[in-house]
Parts: C-alpha cells; structure tokens; sequence
C-alpha cells in the first residue's frame, strides 16, 4: 500500500508556485516522485508516468506549518482523558509527547485539508513540560507522523510557571539554574551518581539526562515568555548556559526586538493575540511586524488547535498591520521549518523536500480562497473529514441516514 | 399610566428618561407615596456626544439593507443618517471624508460579549461574569458588573464594534440580565445603556451548568437543568398574574417584590428577550418547548454550533441562531460544529448572528462573518454579501430589539458608521474611522481620536499600542 502511494509521480501544471525560497514563478510545474519534490520550476521535464493535474490560474505553496499546537495530542478541551499533553509535574525533560500522539484524532484531517500539513506537537505546564515533535498531519501511526523528536525542549519563563519558584520570577530562573547546573553536574559524575556518592539533584536522572542534549547546544529550547523583562531573562540564560532558543508567545517581543536580533534567537508568536494581561501589559498587533522589521526570524502559531487552519487568517491579518505578505507566508512555512531543524526538508517548494504542498484557488490568506489539493509526502489527501461528513448528512433536513 | 408602567418592573421602567427628570424625580412627597418598583430602575444616562455633520463620499456603501453602493456617499448629522446614494450633498458645515477605494458599513452589533464582566487583565479583581454560587440568578444584572475602564473595549470600538449585548456567563441555568450597551468611552455604564433597549435574559442549556453544579446540590444532568427552568418559570408565572392583579387595581398592598421573579415575570409578558447558551439540536428542541410550555419565545441561542441540525425547527418557531464561523471541539457539546452553520441557516430562513464570546474575536467579526459566508459559498449554499454584513449588524439589531434604530445604513437610522481601508470581507482591511451615534470614537490615522481607557494610562508600554 505504501510502497504504491510512493511510487506515485504527480506533475501539478501551469500554476502560480510560490516556492518561499525564492520569488514566484508563473505558468509554473511542481514534479512530485516517491514522496518528494523533484522539480520546480517554469521549464521541467515531466516524467512520462506522471498524472498531470492542470492547476493553472490556481496558486501553489508548501504546505503550512503551525509552530506550536496540540494536534495529535488533544482531542476535547474539557475532557481531560482525551488530552496527552501534560504530566502535571514542574520538571518533565525526559517526557517525550510522541506515544501520546493519536493519528486517529479528528483534528487533523479537518486541519489538514485546509492547507495545515505540519505542526509541532508540544507539551505544556510545569517549567520543562517535556519534549515537543514535528509531525506531519498524515499517517497511520505515530512513527508515520513524526517528523522530527524531539524538536525541542519546552519550557516556560511567563506568569503560568510561577508555581515552579515558590510563586516568584526570580525564584523560577533560580530553580531552572539549579536544574541545568544539577544535569552537568550529573553529566560530569555519573558514576558517582550510581553509587549513590551524590547530594540529591533537582530532579530525577532520567529529567537529567533528558537535558545533555540541551546544555550542547543540539536540542533547541522553546521558551513561553511574555513580558519584557522575561524576554530578557531567557536571553540571559540562554546565553549562560549556551542554549539553542527559541521564544514562544513573547507578547512584549517587539520592545526588545533589538536584543532579540542581536541574540540571532527566532520567535514564534500569534500575530492576533492584543489583549493586556499582567504578564504582558504591551501585546499589540504589530508585534509580528516590528520583531521582522528588527531582523528577527518570526514564525506564527494559533493556540486554537481545533482550528490551526486559522493560521492563515493569522498570516493575512499581520499583513493588515505591515508586514509583507512574503514574510507572513514565510512565518507558516519555512521559518518553522528552519526554527525546529528541518529547514533542508520541510518549508519550501525545492527539488528534494518532503512533497508537503497545497494548491489553492487563490491568495491562500483571504477567506474567499478555497483549497484545491493537499500533499503530504506526496499523498494526495482525500479533502474528507469529519466536518465535512456531517454536513454532507444535513445538507437536507430531516437528514437521511 | 406612568405608575402601573413603571410597576411592571422591567425592561420597561428603565426607559431613559433625560438627566433633568432622572433629577426631579426623587421628590420628598413622592417618595412617601411611591415605592421602589415604581422608580426608575437604574436607568440609561446615554447622552449623544455633539458633532458636525459627517460626509463620506465616494465610497463602497454597504447598508446592510440590501444595498452596495459604489461610489456612494453617506452623510449623517446630529447623530442620524441624514442620506445615503450616489448623489448626496452636504451642508456647508459638515466634515468631508474622502472614501475613495474604501468601504462602508453600519457598526457592528456583538450580541454576545463578556468585556466588562470578564475584563482585562483578567485576575480574579475584574473575574464579574458568572454569580456561580446558585443555578438560577434570575436577579442579577449584567451591568452592576460591567466595568467601563475594561482595556479590551477601545480593542474592539477599533474592530468596529458600537454596540455590544455585555452578558452574563453560562455557570447558571438563568444566568441574569444582560446590558445592551453603546461602546463608547465612559465613566458609568448608565452612560453606555442603550437608550430603550429592552433587556436580555441569559439562560444556560447542557455541560456549563451540571459542571458547575453537579457536587453542589443540582443539577447535575440535562433532565436536572430542565426541571430548574421549568421550577423558576411555574414560580414567575404565580408571581406575574399576583403583580398583574395589582397593576390593574392598585388595591391594597402591593405583592413583595421578588427579583428572580421580576425578571422572568418581565420573559413571560415579553418585554424581556431570551438569549438562551446552548450548543446541542435536541436540547434546543427542548428548550423551544418550554418556551411553549409557558408562553414565551426564546429571541435566539447562542454559539448554537448544532442549530443547522434543527435549522427548520428554529425557522418554524422563528427564534434565531447566534453563532461562531468556526469554533468547535472545546467540550463534548461543542464537538459538530461546522462551517457552513451560518449558511445552511441562512438559507432556512433563520435569523443568523455571528457573535463573539471573546474579547480577541469581537475585533474582527468581519472576518468572521466573511469566513462564513465564504465557507457557505465553497459548499454551494447561497449567501449574498448583505446577507452576512446583516449577521454582525441588522440581525443582531433585531435579536436586542433596537432594529428600528441601528443595524443598516438608512436614512434615519442612528449614526453608527465604519469606514474600512477595503472590502470588509478581505483579511487585510482594517476599520479605519469609527463614527457611534455620530460621534468619531476611533481613528487608526488620528491618536486624538483613540481613547484610552483609565487602566492603560501610564501604564509601560502602552497596552494595545497599535490597535
């Protein structure tokens, strides 16, 4: 069955191909072979085997990317045994969220067809909630979904991790020092730790280890952050301990854009998020904007899962406050990509990435643009879902069952 | 005449009076021969800010009445749409607006908002939304919570918003009056009570209430909740024929006022309007009975996210469907929402609402409106675009009952107007001027013209800096 859907070779002809690499090329060919892209361009050679589609007058982009999301890991909000992404413990390294992935979940046929193929499945709560994957939207098991694990090491430095430091900021870095300092530590005299020759550590072995990767500098940290001084605070630790960051959320962002570029850390951030709270009194609109403007590398993400198909909604709507269009497909595509290391496979439309691409009727960002065709790796996806179910069962009334 | 008015004790004793009657009313002779339910009960200060007249010429003028207008103009003074067409002149005074490219609308009407009672920056200090302490809190009203310096409300005058429904939360069976307000920058909320708005009634269906009350005394299943209405309304009907007699006869001493009842005495003779939560087909089917079974309609549900199932019986009982373009899957009642609800209603003759529940979404309902129109498109179910600018503006209007005044863009209509950049169906336009009842409350170009409330003040950085 795979080895069939592999061997597939789709020739996608006469479209708009926005490539994100580089600039859009009309009357374009997208080649796709055994699940990857095989050419792109204006003037490609089609393989003979391949099934022509003509998407001519339609545009053609990589497949969008949610930066940070439940999919595969939430099911029901309110219903808690439906949801996998917590371990209600404050220090969670060594959890890693990929065997609580459900590639049954409604939500990702109903996000996929809609142009979401990718989305970094991450853990919550606590400091170190554990360890987020990429997953591609397609698959019967989680082994078939999983594109990346882990993709990072997820932790929080905003208000809702406050409880980890006995209630103060100061006391979180504090106790996330002590833990980074205890997991070196534990790396230096494993031996001793065996042996039971050690004073107890901040958190188990398994969160410890779980953390070597981190400490070199291999696995990326993702950092939920919102107020200025906080920013400033992950960029400080970050830069003590020499971590790979990312920031997440970082409402204030734009206040310190500057130090953000300076520190070459990426963010992702939810363009339409405005409204003031304690932890971040100066959320605005524009944050999107300014962090680009300032250099930084921005990807987006919606922190409705259910509808992660928002994101471009999201995209179009930071467009609305000054960033180019451009930048704003870029943030949904290949900026995630690159933020969680998958940048020479995911993100763009180049001969040999993952075939992870939506054809659209139109501007992919405005509400009157409906999807055409999905790819993920290379699979045409049935534009089939739930949703789509029930309204085809109550398009009349009384339905027919 | 004014005295058994005044007696019902509702919607229709808070009429606004003017401040110079509100002044004179409390009389030391009057009030030994008067008693409470007789005096006006917390009523509208709203005063129409002065302005010049207003023309915005050249523009795409959407009405919300069936008409788009291209190259249109529309002037409004003293607060009313004076004209709109293709050729309107304006008097020597007025302010001219060059709309050229740009678009116009009526303002947009949230009937379903929880700013104020739910108000930035969201601790437990401004948490005034759901009194979950009883499941029927038929007594409490919506705007002795509201607060006027919630920072989340210049966020959505940005987005166009000029009249909001602020209500109650869904923890009780009978959540509680709701406030029909005008969004505008005040001290008081009498003085954004829209003048002879009727009042709402929140009811609540389904998890909300048997979550909330389920190891607490009840209800704690859907049959619970049905019987708490029904319990409360067998009590209000006893208490509105008691109150009836009275006002008839004015014999004797009056009835003890009871709040509770006064509410839902107000639900039965129709003066107030049920805005009933509830997201599943068959229990609106249920609620649609026990309006039947005591005599009164339910105006509309709301997040309704099942209503295109019963769409034909909502049509049937003519009760509307408020609802979210795309929201689902939260809980389990919330599970079979779909995108084309709005449209399939719509095209069941349904009075259809898209509404906010949230202080993020009350910014762009016109993207919101504009999913659900395009979604209904894409599945081949027609929708005009009037038809979906009225779900954010003349439905809304007719399901608060103030349609005669605002919702489309008519001569004589009050002046709630928004100038947007471009189409308001296109994810990149923005509101660019904010006009309520004339008076220019927002302007993306002008920081004169972007009130801020007391909250933001001094405040590093500037909360919203850029909205």
């Amino acid at each position: 069955m795979i080895a069939v859907i592999l061997a597939q070779t789709i020739a996608l002809t006469g479209g708009t191909v926005y490539p994100v690499s580089g600039p859009k090329m009309e009357h374009a060919t997208v080649v796709i072979q055994n699940g990857r892209i095989t050419a792109v361009g204006a003037n490609v050679t089609i393989p003979g085997d391949a099934t022509r589609i003509d998407v001519s007058g339609k545009w053609v982009t990589p497949g969008l990317i949610d930066g940070l999301s439940n999919l595969g890991l939430a099911e029901i909000d309110a219903v808690d045994n439906t949801n996998e992404g917590s371990t209600g413990k404050d220090i969670a390294s060594a959890f890693n969220v990929s065997e609580g992935l459900n590639p049954a979940s409604t939500l990702i046929p109903i996000n996929r067809i809609e142009g979401v193929t990718s989305a970094l499945a991450t853990p919550g709560g606590g400091l170190i909630g554990g360890q987020a994957v990429l997953i591609d939207l397609d698959g019967g098991t989680i082994e078939q979904m999983i594109d990346r694990s882990p993709a990072a090491m997820v932790m929080d430095l905003s208000e809702g991790a406050k409880h980890t430091g006995n209630g103060s900021r100061a006391g979180v870095a504090a106790r996330l020092r002590q833990v980074f300092n205890d997991a070196l530590e534990y790396s230096r005299r494993k031996a001793d730790y065996n042996k039971a020759q050690m004073e107890a550590l901040a958190a188990p072995a398994a969160d410890l280890e779980a953390l070597l990767p981190v400490l070199r500098g291999e696995e990326p940290v993702l950092v939920n952050v919102n107020r200025k001084s906080d920013i400033l605070t992950a960029l400080r630790i970050a830069k003590e301990y020499r971590l790979k960051l990312i920031l997440a959320g970082a409402s204030e962002g734009w206040e310190v854009a500057s130090e953000i570029a300076a520190a070459g850390v990426p963010v992702l951030v939810a363009p339409m998020d405005n409204l003031p709270s304690y932890d971040g009194l100066g959320t605005r609109f524009g944050n999107a904007t300014m962090l680009a403007k300032a250099g930084v590398k921005v990807g987006f993400y919606f922190s409705d899962s259910h509808n992660a198909r928002d994101i471009r909604q999201q995209a179009g709507t930071a467009v609305s406050f000054g960033m180019t269009w451009d930048q704003a497909l870029r943030a949904i595509t290949l900026t995630p990509a690159e933020i969680f290391g998958v940048g020479d496979k995911y993100g763009s439309l180049d001969a040999g990435k993952v075939a992870n691409v939506v054809v659209w009727s139109g501007d992919p960002f405005e509400f009157s643009t409906a999807v055409a065709h999905v790819y993920i790796r290379g699979r045409e996806i049935p534009l089939t879902s739930r949703q789509k179910e029930l309204l085809d069962r109550y398009r009349t009334v009384p339905p027919s069952y | 005449m004014v005295v058994a008015a005044a007696a019902c004790a509702g919607a229709r004793a808070t009429q606004s009076p003017t401040p110079a009657q509100h002044a004179a009313a409390p009389a030391a002779a009057a009030q030994q021969d008067s008693f409470s339910a007789e005096r006006a009960q917390y009523p509208s200060t709203y005063q129409r800010h002065p302005n010049s007249p207003v023309l915005i010429k050249n523009a795409t003028i959407m009405t919300a009445a069936g008409q788009e207008i291209a190259n249109g103009s529309i002037l409004f003074k003293d607060g009313r749409i004076v004209a709109v067409g293709t050729s309107v002149t304006a008097p020597a005074d007025a302010v001219v607006v060059d709309g050229t490219g740009k678009y116009v609308t009526p303002g947009i009407i949230d009937v379903h908002s929880h700013m104020g009672v739910y108000a930035a920056p969201g601790t437990f200090a401004e948490s005034d939304g759901n009194e979950a302490t009883r499941p029927n809190t038929a007594d409490v009203w919506a705007e002795h919570s509201f607060w006027p310096q919630d920072p989340q409300i210049p966020l959505a005058i940005a987005g166009g918003v000029t009249t909001i429904e602020a209500l109650p939360g869904s923890a009780n069976l009978i959540g509680g009056r709701s406030a029909i307000l005008k969004l505008v920058p005040a001290r008081t909320v009498q003085a954004m009570k829209f003048p002879n708005a009727p009042y709402g009634l929140k009811m609540a269906c389904g998890e909300n209430p048997k979550r909330v009350y389920g190891d607490r005394g009840g209800p704690s299943t859907r049959m619970g909740n049905m019987a708490g209405y029904r319990d409360a309304f067998i009590a209000a009907e006893a208490y509105r024929r008691r109150w009836d007699k009275w006002n008839a006869k004015h014999e004797g001493d009056p009835p003890e006022r009871d709040l509770k009842n006064e509410t839902l005495a107000e639900v039965l003779r129709g003066h107030i309007l049920v805005e009933n939560h509830c997201y599943r087909a068959d229990e609106m089917a249920q609620m649609m009975d026990l309006g039947r079974e005591f005599g009164f309609k339910i105006r509309s549900f709301h997040h309704a996210v099942e209503a295109y199932k019963v769409r034909d019986l909502l049509a049937a009982n003519g009760t509307g469907a408020t609802v979210w373009s795309d929201w689902w899957g939260f809980k389990e009642e919330a599970m079979d929402g779909i995108h084309e609800n709005a449209a399939l209603l719509q095209q069941a003759g349904v009075k259809v609402n898209i509404h906010s529940d949230d202080a993020g979404v009350i910014q762009h309902m016109n993207q919101e409106a504009a999913k659900a129109m395009y979604y209904g498109i894409q599945a081949g179910i027609p929708v005009t675009r009037d038809q979906a600018l009225r779900w954010i503006t003349a439905n809304p209007a007719w399901t608060l009952g103030i349609d005669s005044i605002v919702g489309t863009l008519e001569a004589g209509k009050m002046a709630d107007v928004v100038l947007w950049s471009g189409d308001p169906f296109s994810v990149y336009s923005r509101a660019l001027q904010v006009y309520n009842d004339g008076w220019l409350v927002y302007d993306r170009n002008d920081p004169l013209h972007q009130p801020r409330t007391d909250f933001e003040l001094g405040q590093e950085p500037l909360p919203g800096s850029d909205r």
